[in-house]
C-alpha cells in the first residue's frame, strides 16, 4: 500500500513539470507559433530560481523563474512572429544560450559551474492520502481546467484559437494577430519557467546542470499526444510522469541495467510521436509565420 | 442621391507598377454596383483599400458624405464596410457561430455571451431568409453555406456597405442563383452591394451600374441595363473580343486514354475517386466539371502518376500505364498543365530557360556530358519564348517576375514541345486575363486538330461546354453524368454538380 501512494505521490512530482511546461505549448501552439525553446526557458527557469531563492527566498525565486523563461519566450516572439525566422531554427538557438548562460552565470553567481547551493522551496500543503505536497503541484492541476475553460469560454481563448487555425482570417475581422501570438508564445515561457523553477526549488532543493533531462522536449510531445487539449495534455504528461517515476523504481531493483531503464520516457516519447501524429490535428496555421501583405 | 461611398483621385503604387491610377467612382446607397476588369486591373487593390488592409499613396475617401482615412480593417468595419472575400476568411476548425462572432464578441461577465449571438444570428437569418447550420463545423459544410457564413459575419458587424469579391467564382449554377436571391434580399433591406466580378453575364443580371477597370484605371461606369457583354468586353480589353469560340469539326480517331475502374484512396483511407470509368480518342477533348474538391485533382495526379490508384486500369493507347513512373509516362507522350502553376508546373525562383527544361533535362540534345549543353538549351528557350509570344525582359529572368499569362505560355510552351498524344489541361485558365485566355483555348483547339487528345478539367462551366466534344460531371469522387455539349445546359450540369442528381436519368438522390 504505501508503495502504490509513494508511487503515485513520485508519479504526480514528475508529471508536474511536463504539465505545466505542456500547458505553455498548448497556448503557445494553438496561436499558431512552435515553440521548441521550451526545454530552453525550463533551463532558465530552473538556474534564475534558485538563484532568486538563494539570495531572496522561494517567491522572489518563483518570479525570476518564469520571468527568465518569460524573457527568452520574448526572444522568440520577436524573432518568430515579428521577423518571422523559422520557428524551429530560433527554439534551437534559445536552447542554446540557455544552456550556456545558465552555466556561465552559475559560474558567475555560485562559483560553480554545474550546481547550486541548496536552496530553499515553497511551504508544501497538506494533501489528504499524498500527506505535505508543493503548491505548485496543486496549482499545475487546477491550470488544465483553467485552461480549458480559458481556450474554450472566453474571448482571448477564441481569438488566440483563431490567430493559429487563420490568421488571415482573423486580422480582416480586426483581431490582432501578433499581439495574441506574442501572448501564445510568453505564457508558455511563463510556464516553462515556472516549470524549471519547480525542478531546482520544490523537487531537488537546488540548481543541477541539465536537470531538466530533456522535459521540455517531452512537454511537447505529451502536447501533441494530448491532441493540443489541456486535458489530453495532463493525460499524456501524466502517462510520462509515471514512466519516469517508475524508471526510477525498477532501477533501484537491479534487475535490466540502469541505462536501458531510464530510457523508458523518451523511447515512450518517440513511440507516441511515430504512432499517433499521424492521426493528432495540429492547428492548421501552425508553424507558419503570418505575413500581412500576402497575395 | 444619397452617396455610400465617393473615391476620389485615388493611387496606390507597388514596387513597379501603379495598381490604382487616379480612381474616382461614386456608389449611390442601396445599389448594385459591379466593378469589373481582367487580371491585374487594380480591382483587389481597390478592394483592400477599401477594406483597410492597404492605404492610398494618394486620393480621398467619403463615406456616407464624410471624408474618412481606413487605416485598418477595424476602421472598415466601424465604417460599415464588410468585405465577403473571394477564398473564405474562415476557420475551418470553428462552427460557424464561433466564426460570425470572431472579432466582434459580446460578453457576459468574464465568459462569451454564446446565448445573445445566437439570437442575434437567428434573426438575421430570419431577415435575410438565409438558410444556415450555427452549430455546424465550418469545414463541413457546402461553398454556398460558407459563403452565406461570410454575408453573416459582415452584416453581424452591422455593415451597410458589403463588398463581394469575385462571389460566383467557386459556386455551381443553382447556389449563384441562391446567391442573387440573397444578394436582392439585401439590396431591398436597404444595403449597398459592391460586386466584384469578370464574369460579364452575371454581372449585367445583377448589377445596376457597372465600372470598368483597366490598367489601374476607371474606364467608364455604365447603367447595366444600356449596356451589352459585348461593350463591356471592349471596354475591359481595350480592342473587340471574340466571345465566340471556332470549333471545327474534327474526325476522332482510335481510342488514346482509357481510364477503367478506377479508385483511389487517401492515406487515411477515405476514397477520393470511386470507380471512374471513361475514355478519351484522339482529336476529342473530354470535360471534366464538378465544384472543385470533388476529385478532379486527383483524378489528374492519378493519370499523371504523382498519386498511386487503389484499383482498376489506366491504358494509353492499349497498353497499361499504371504501374509506370512519372518519367515513364512523359515520355510515352502524356503532357501536364497542371493546376497550380506556382506550385507544380514551374519552380518559380529559377530562370525562365531553365523552367523551360524542366522535367526534358535528361533528353540527349540538352546533354553535354557531363554538363548541361546551355547554348543548346537557351536557343530551344528562344525558340519557345518566339512561338508562344512570351513577353519577358531576358529568358535569364525569374519566372516569378511574369505575368500569369506568360508564365502559363512557358508551361504550355514546355509541355507542347516533345509532340505529345496525351494532354492533361486542369484549370489552364485559372488568374488568366481575357486575353491570355483566348490564346489557352485557340491552342487547345488547335491540338485537337492536330490529333491529340485532351482532358480538360476546369471549374469554368461556360469553358468546358465550350471547348469540349464530351463532359463528365464529377461528384464526390465519381462520374455521375456525361454529356456531349449540344444535349445539355449549364442547370442540368449545375444540378449533377451539386449531387441533386446522381444518376443519368436525372433521378434526384
Amino acid at each position: 500500500m504505501d508503495f502504490i501512494v509513494e508511487l503515485i505521490a513520485s508519479s504526480l512530482r514528475m508529471t508536474v513539470p511536463i504539465l505545466l511546461t505542456g500547458i505553455g505549448a498548448v497556448y503557445t501552439e494553438r496561436a499558431g507559433v512552435v515553440n521548441i525553446g521550451l526545454e530552453g526557458m525550463m533551463i532558465v527557469g530552473s538556474f534564475w530560481g534558485a538563484l532568486g531563492s538563494f539570495y531572496f527566498g522561494p517567491y522572489v525565486g518563483f518570479l525570476m523563474g518564469m520571468s527568465a523563461g518569460m524573457a527568452l519566450a520574448l526572444i522568440h516572439a520577436v524573432a518568430s512572429v515579428t521577423f518571422r525566422v523559422n520557428q524551429i531554427v530560433s527554439g534551437v538557438a534559445l536552447n542554446i544560450l540557455a544552456f550556456g548562460s545558465s552555466r556561465f552565470l552559475s559560474q558567475v553567481f555560485f562559483k560553480m559551474a554545474t550546481t547550486s547551493p541548496h536552496v530553499k522551496g515553497l511551504r508544501p500543503v497538506k494533501i489528504p492520502v499524498l500527506g505535505d505536497t508543493s503548491p505548485i503541484i496543486v496549482l499545475a492541476f487546477i491550470l488544465v481546467p483553467f485552461t480549458a475553460f480559458i481556450l474554450e469560454k472566453t474571448v482571448f481563448g477564441l481569438r488566440l484559437k483563431s490567430v493559429g487555425e487563420n490568421p488571415l482570417a482573423a486580422d480582416t475581422l480586426g483581431v490582432n494577430v501578433f499581439k495574441f501570438k506574442y501572448a501564445g508564445v510568453l505564457l508558455s515561457g511563463l510556464l516553462a519557467g515556472l516549470a524549471g523553477t519547480y525542478l531546482s526549488l520544490e523537487h531537488t532543493g537546488m540548481y543541477v546542470e541539465g536537470m531538466t533531462q530533456g522535459k521540455g522536449f517531452i512537454a511537447l510531445a505529451a502536447m501533441i499526444f494530448g491532441n493540443w487539449t489541456p486535458y489530453g495534455t495532463m493525460w499524456a504528461s501524466l502517462l510520462f510522469g509515471f514512466a519516469e517515476s517508475l524508471s526510477f523504481r525498477v532501477v533501484e531493483s537491479n534487475v535490466i541495467p540502469y541505462q536501458f531503464i531510464k530510457m523508458i520516457p523518451y523511447l515512450l516519447t518517440l513511440a507516441v510521436l511515430a504512432g499517433v501524429v499521424r492521426k493528432s490535428t495540429p492547428p492548421a496555421a501552425d508553424g507558419i509565420p503570418y505575413e500581412r501583405e500576402m497575395h | 442621391m444619397e452617396k455610400a461611398i465617393v473615391l476620389k483621385n485615388i493611387t496606390k503604387r507597388f514596387p513597379g507598377i501603379v495598381a490604382n491610377d487616379n480612381i474616382n467612382l461614386e456608389i449611390n446607397k442601396g445599389e448594385i454596383h459591379a466593378i469589373v476588369g481582367e487580371n491585374g486591373a487594380g480591382k483587389s487593390t481597390l478592394m483592400k483599400i477599401l477594406a483597410g488592409l492597404y492605404q492610398p499613396d494618394e486620393g480621398e475617401i467619403y463615406v456616407f458624405g464624410k471624408k474618412e482615412k481606413i487605416n485598418s480593417p477595424n476602421r472598415a468595419i466601424e465604417l460599415g464596410i464588410g468585405m465577403v472575400h473571394q477564398h473564405f476568411m474562415l476557420v475551418g476548425r470553428f462552427s460557424v457561430l464561433e466564426n460570425i462572432i470572431l472579432g466582434s464578441e459580446k460578453k457576459k461577465g468574464i465568459t462569451i455571451d454564446w446565448e445573445n449571438a445566437r439570437q442575434v444570428i437567428k434573426e438575421l437569418c430570419d431577415l435575410y431568409n438565409f438558410s444556415v447550420d450555427i452549430d455546424a463545423k465550418v469545414e463541413d459544410i457546402s461553398v454556398g453555406m460558407a459563403q452565406r457564413v461570410e454575408i453573416l459575419k459582415v452584416l453581424y458587424r452591422g455593415a451597410d456597405i458589403l463588398v463581394f469579391d469575385e462571389p460566383t467564382a467557386t459556386l455551381a449554377p443553382q447556389e449563384v442563383k441562391e446567391l442573387f436571391v440573397n444578394l436582392r434580399k439585401l439590396k431591398e433591406e436597404g444595403k449597398t452591394i459592391i460586386f466584384i466580378s469578370h464574369k460579364l453575364d452575371e454581372v449585367l443580371e445583377i448589377a445596376d451600374r457597372v465600372t470598368v477597370l483597366r490598367r489601374g484605371k476607371v474606364i467608364g461606369t455604365v447603367f447595366a441595363n444600356e449596356t451589352t457583354k459585348e461593350e463591356l468586353a471592349r471596354m475591359m480589353v481595350g480592342k473587340p473580343v471574340l466571345l465566340k469560340l471556332d470549333k471545327e469539326e474534327v474526325k476522332k480517331g482510335d481510342i488514346i486514354l482509357t481510364v477503367e475502374n478506377l479508385y483511389l484512396r487517401s492515406e487515411s483511407g477515405q476514397i477520393l475517386l470511386e470507380g471512374i470509368n471513361f475514355n478519351i480518342r484522339s482529336g476529342e477533348i473530354y470535360g471534366i466539371a464538378g465544384v472543385e474538391g470533388n476529385g478532379q485533382r486527383e483524378l489528374a495526379e492519378a493519370i499523371m502518376g504523382l498519386r498511386a490508384i487503389s484499383e482498376g486500369e489506366i491504358k494509353l493507347v492499349g497498353e497499361s500505364i499504371k504501374n509506370l513512373s512519372i518519367r515513364e509516362r512523359r515520355s510515352k507522350g502524356i503532357a501536364f498543365i497542371p493546376e497550380d502553376r506556382h506550385k507544380q508546373g514551374l519552380v518559380l525562383p529559377m530562370k525562365v530557360w531553365e523552367n523551360v527544361i524542366l522535367g526534358l533535362h535528361r533528353k540527349r540534345e540538352f546533354i553535354r556530358y557531363p554538363f548541361l549543353n546551355v547554348e543548346k538549351i537557351q536557343k530551344f528557350a528562344r525558340g519557345i519564348v518566339d512561338k508562344y509570344n512570351v513577353m519577358l525582359s531576358s529568358i535569364n529572368q525569374p519566372v516569378e517576375g511574369l505575368s500569369g499569362g506568360n508564365q502559363q505560355k512557358v508551361i504550355l510552351g514546355r509541355e507542347l514541345s516533345q509532340d505529345p498524344i496525351l494532354v492533361i489541361a486542369a484549370q489552364p485558365t485559372r488568374g488568366l486575363d481575357i486575353g491570355a485566355s483566348e490564346f489557352v483555348y485557340t491552342r487547345l483547339l488547335s491540338l485537337r486538330e492536330q490529333g491529340k487528345a485532351i482532358l480538360l478539367i476546369s471549374a469554368d462551366l461556360d469553358e468546358v461546354l465550350s471547348l469540349s466534344d464530351r463532359i463528365g460531371v464529377m461528384y464526390k469522387g465519381k462520374i455521375v453524368a456525361e454529356f456531349k455539349p449540344e444535349e445539355t445546359t449549364l442547370e442540368q450540369i449545375g444540378l449533377y454538380m451539386l449531387g441533386v442528381y446522381t444518376d443519368k436519368d436525372g433521378e434526384t438522390a
